[in-house]
């Protein structure tokens, strides 16, 4: 395919994922703003006095990172593992599959998508965010940079999840009992320090942690990582689940027998 | 001359062991329209499918327009259009949007796609339904629906697997006469169909595949002359009580007004004719029993299975 074919081959996929997205918006959209509007009222206005402040900021402000990461990651993850599923399902994949595109713009379409409705979510969630905390941005880069980079590796490790699929329930196992947890147990609602040491060490193996401080710099200023550590672990991770599902892709795996 | 599909000891072994294709080998000349003939099961969709990418195959090789798809599989998938057997479209896109996607994994420029998308879902009496939801179609809509889309990147070779299946006969007519303006218009068509009068129809040439392994392959005009007995018939004017006393051929008084002949090729039917002005018998109207391509059909998978 020449590049232009490339070009409108990638759009065309991209446009089909974000179309779908905002056609069901009160599926993909809404739930997510619900769900941080209740965490803000409960754990930042309610709960959040009597905690008092954490690492120097009012305790709001210190979840509103977390929170805002954590509707992206659920978001670009169900995005991608939901529709490839269907199309796996529907067999709709097969327009694709029998079509020039590459294997590598099929994926990237796809995680484009995911993004796509990850960082929608993650500005409609940051706009909620606005009317419960005094939002600021400590630096606007590493902001972006985390989120996007977060974005992009859900987005894969949804398309792994929806090519290893062969059942609706496989796409909702894996949010359920791992991203949930590791999302929860990542820092969202507390600074590792006021861990013992042992759990402390534990919540190094979690990968999820080192997002959502690198996350909680760009708007804080402050992280329990190292800033350098954590776009390491998130690219290392990217990179490591797009060879993977470009290798399953090239030899069919869950969608050619 | 070209071929625009050959395949060259085609093999697939699946995960469970079961070999569906046995190392067949066919050729489809450029502009041919090609019947793919096989019970269920015996492994037509299987050859399809690896020929259009959607299985893979164990052993063999395909070539399309010359192209080899393991060489360059995406010069030969833009050479290819697939309709297959089941629907396999998002049932809650539009036509307009499956067919402009179609076209967009293809890399053809939003203009051209919307020129084409106009032409192909007009010619299918489809363009009314283009802003409809998909799953709202009905089946014989949603099988045209799968032609315009395979359609649209314009390939030289079209694949169509059971395209006109619980399709009402006069949609399915009016597939066939679209089937045939594209084939004459240059684009070489196989098809795979249960309507054996359908593959007599429009077909030329004609391969059958049981269990796994092409048992004929030759054109359908060849298929036909190996017909040795045909049985026909013949719907009479006036009743008759006994069946009269004709010399050759072997008849059966099946109702009052119905007369059964089953002859040989070499007796034909003026001896029929003869014979039955010899007893002032008038005939009204006369069929096939069973459509003639299906006896062969039959014959030949039949005869396979007893060997």
């Amino acid at each position: 395919m020449s590049a232009e074919s490339v070009r409108i081959a990638y759009f065309t996929i991209v446009t089909k994922e974000v179309t779908r997205f905002l056609r069901i918006w009160q599926q993909t959209l809404l739930p997510p703003v619900i769900t941080t509007s209740l965490y803000f009222v409960i754990f930042g206005n309610l709960i959040g006095p009597r905690i008092g402040d954490m690492e120097g900021f009012r305790y709001i402000d210190f979840i509103v990172p977390g929170l805002i990461l954590m509707a992206v990651i659920t978001n670009s993850y169900a995005n991608v593992s939901s529709s490839f599923f269907s199309a796996k399902f529907q067999r709709s994949i097969e327009e694709i599959q029998v079509s020039p595109t590459p294997e590598w713009v099929i994926l990237l379409g796809y995680v484009t998508g995911g993004m796509a409705r990850g960082l929608l979510v993650g500005v409609v969630v940051s706009v909620v965010a606005m009317l419960f905390s005094g939002l600021t941005v400590h630096s606007f880069p590493v902001m972006l940079s985390v989120i996007l980079l977060t974005a992009m590796l859900f987005a894969l490790g949804g398309f792994l999840n929806g090519l290893f699929a062969r059942k609706f329930d496989d796409v909702s196992i894996v949010p359920t009992f791992i991203l949930t947890p590791l999302t929860y147990l990542g820092g969202v609602f507390y600074s590792i320090n006021l861990l013992p040491p042992f759990w402390q060490a534990v919540s190094h193996g979690n990968p999820i942690l080192y997002m959502i401080n690198g996350f909680r710099y760009g708007f804080l200023g402050i992280s329990d990582i190292d800033l350098g550590l954590s776009y390491a672990i998130i690219i290392a991770f990217a990179v490591a689940l797009f060879w993977i599902n470009l290798r399953l892709l090239k030899t069919g795996y869950g969608i050619r027998t | 001359m070209t071929h625009a599909l050959s395949v060259e000891n085609l093999e697939k072994k699946y995960a469970n062991g079961l070999l569906a294709l046995k190392g067949i080998s066919l050729a489809v000349e450029e502009g041919d329209f090609f019947a793919l003939l096989g019970r269920n099961g015996a492994g037509k969709s299987t050859a399809i499918g690896i020929i259009c990418g959607l299985v893979n195959k164990t052993a063999g090789s395909v070539r399309i327009f010359d192209v080899d798809i393991d060489e360059d599989f995406p010069r030969a998938r833009s050479l290819l259009g697939v309709v297959p057997q089941e629907f396999n479209f998002s049932v809650f896109e539009t036509p307009l949007q499956i067919v402009m996607n179609q076209a967009g994994y293809y890399g053809i420029p939003r203009r051209v796609a919307e020129e084409r998308a106009e032409r192909y879902l007009a010619q299918l009496d489809l363009w009314d339904k283009r802003n409809g939801v998909s799953r709202e179609l009905s089946g014989g809509m949603k099988r045209r629906l799968m032609i315009a889309r395979a359609l649209m990147h314009e390939p030289r070779l079209l694949i169509l697997d059971e395209p006109t299946a619980g399709v009402d006969i006069e949609i399915r007519r009016s597939m066939w006469e679209f089937l045939r303006r594209i084939n004459e218009q240059g684009t070489s068509i196989i098809l795979t169909t249960h309507y054996l009068e359908e593959a007599e129809s429009l077909c030329r040439n004609i391969a059958i595949i049981e269990a796994g392994e092409v048992v004929e392959n030759t054109s359908t005009r060849q298929l036909l002359s190996t017909l040795q007995r045909e049985v026909y018939i013949l719907d009479l004017e006036d009743p008759l009580t006994e069946l009269p006393e004709f010399g050759r051929g072997r008849w059966r008084l099946t109702g009052p007004t119905t007369l059964e002949v089953d002859i040989s090729r070499e007796q034909g039917l003026n001896g029929v004719f003869r014979q039955l002005n010899a007893n002032a018998i008038r005939v009204q109207s006369m069929r096939n029993k069973s459509n003639r391509l299906e006896q062969l059909f039959l014959d030949r998978v039949d005869r396979r299975g007893t060997e």
